[in-house]
């Protein structure tokens, strides 16, 4: 079930490290990659982007395919440009804390559960 | 309306900028953000081609009612076998380029699934030119 981001903040324990005035977006599903081309290729919008990338050019692929937000796993630092940038930008950031295979796990149940 | 951009070879950090005013100036137009969204990417690709492959390009934009025609040329090593780089997974980008995430050999493919035309040419040692046009109304 289509699930709002400040829902999954709240159920999965994920930080808002960039765009928090739209985290009332709605995310129905997700997609992980760490390749670019692959995510502009398949994600869609109203979906997550799970990813380990941290440098600047998620912010351009995550605006240009309008995903939800970006989830960057196992507390990668992010550098405050990148941040600035997804502000910028309208994208969301949140880190989820933890490593990309629970990341997706936990939030695939919560999607899929009613 | 025409717009020219210049794209830095090497400059990730700048990488998308010229797509991302593209698309900032198509949203202001009524055209279907799903077209919207597969022009974005086409010139992404295209964008990032220039900044990981050529030593400097431009991205030439003509819009008309109608359609959108894309010129992205640039000075680089060109390619030397385009019906290989056009196959998926094929790329000749730096392992420091993969590290990125970058160079997984969909670059290409991705542009031709989203435009309606695409010609691409390029003289090795020299350059590379593609060319794309969408069409604002399926048909």
């Amino acid at each position: 079930m289509e699930k709002s981001l400040i829902q999954l903040i709240e159920v999965l324990g994920y930080r808002c490290l960039a765009g928090q005035v739209r985290t009332d977006r709605m995310v129905h599903w997700g997609y992980v990659s760490d390749l670019l081309s692959d995510v502009m290729g398949k994600a869609q919008p109203g979906m997550v982007w799970i990813t380990s990338q941290v440098h600047s050019n998620i912010v351009a692929v995550a605006a240009l395919k309008e995903v939800a937000a970006i989830i960057v796993v196992n507390e990668r630092q992010i550098d405050p440009d990148v941040l600035a940038q997804a502000e910028k930008e309208g994208v969301v950031i949140l880190s989820s804390g933890m490593p990309a295979f629970e990341t997706a796990g936990r939030l695939y149940a919560q999607l899929k559960s009613d | 309306m025409k717009m020219q951009y210049h794209i830095e070879g090497g400059n990730f950090s700048a990488a998308g900028r010229a797509s991302s005013e593209v698309k900032k100036t198509l949203k202001q137009f009524n055209i279907s953000p799903v077209v919207v969204r597969r022009i974005a990417v086409a010139l992404y690709e295209a964008e990032v081609n220039v900044v990981a492959h050529a030593w400097r390009g431009t991205m030439s934009v003509e819009l008309t009612p109608e359609d959108i025609h894309v010129v992205v040329e640039d000075e680089g090593p060109g390619i030397e076998d385009i019906d290989k780089a056009m196959e998926e997974g094929y790329s000749t980008a730096s392992e420091a380029v993969r590290q990125m995430g970058f160079g997984a050999g969909m670059g290409l493919p991705n542009i031709r699934k989203n435009c309606d035309e695409m010609h691409l040419s390029s003289t090795p040692g020299r350059g590379t030119r593609i060319e794309i046009k969408v069409y604002f109304n399926a048909f």
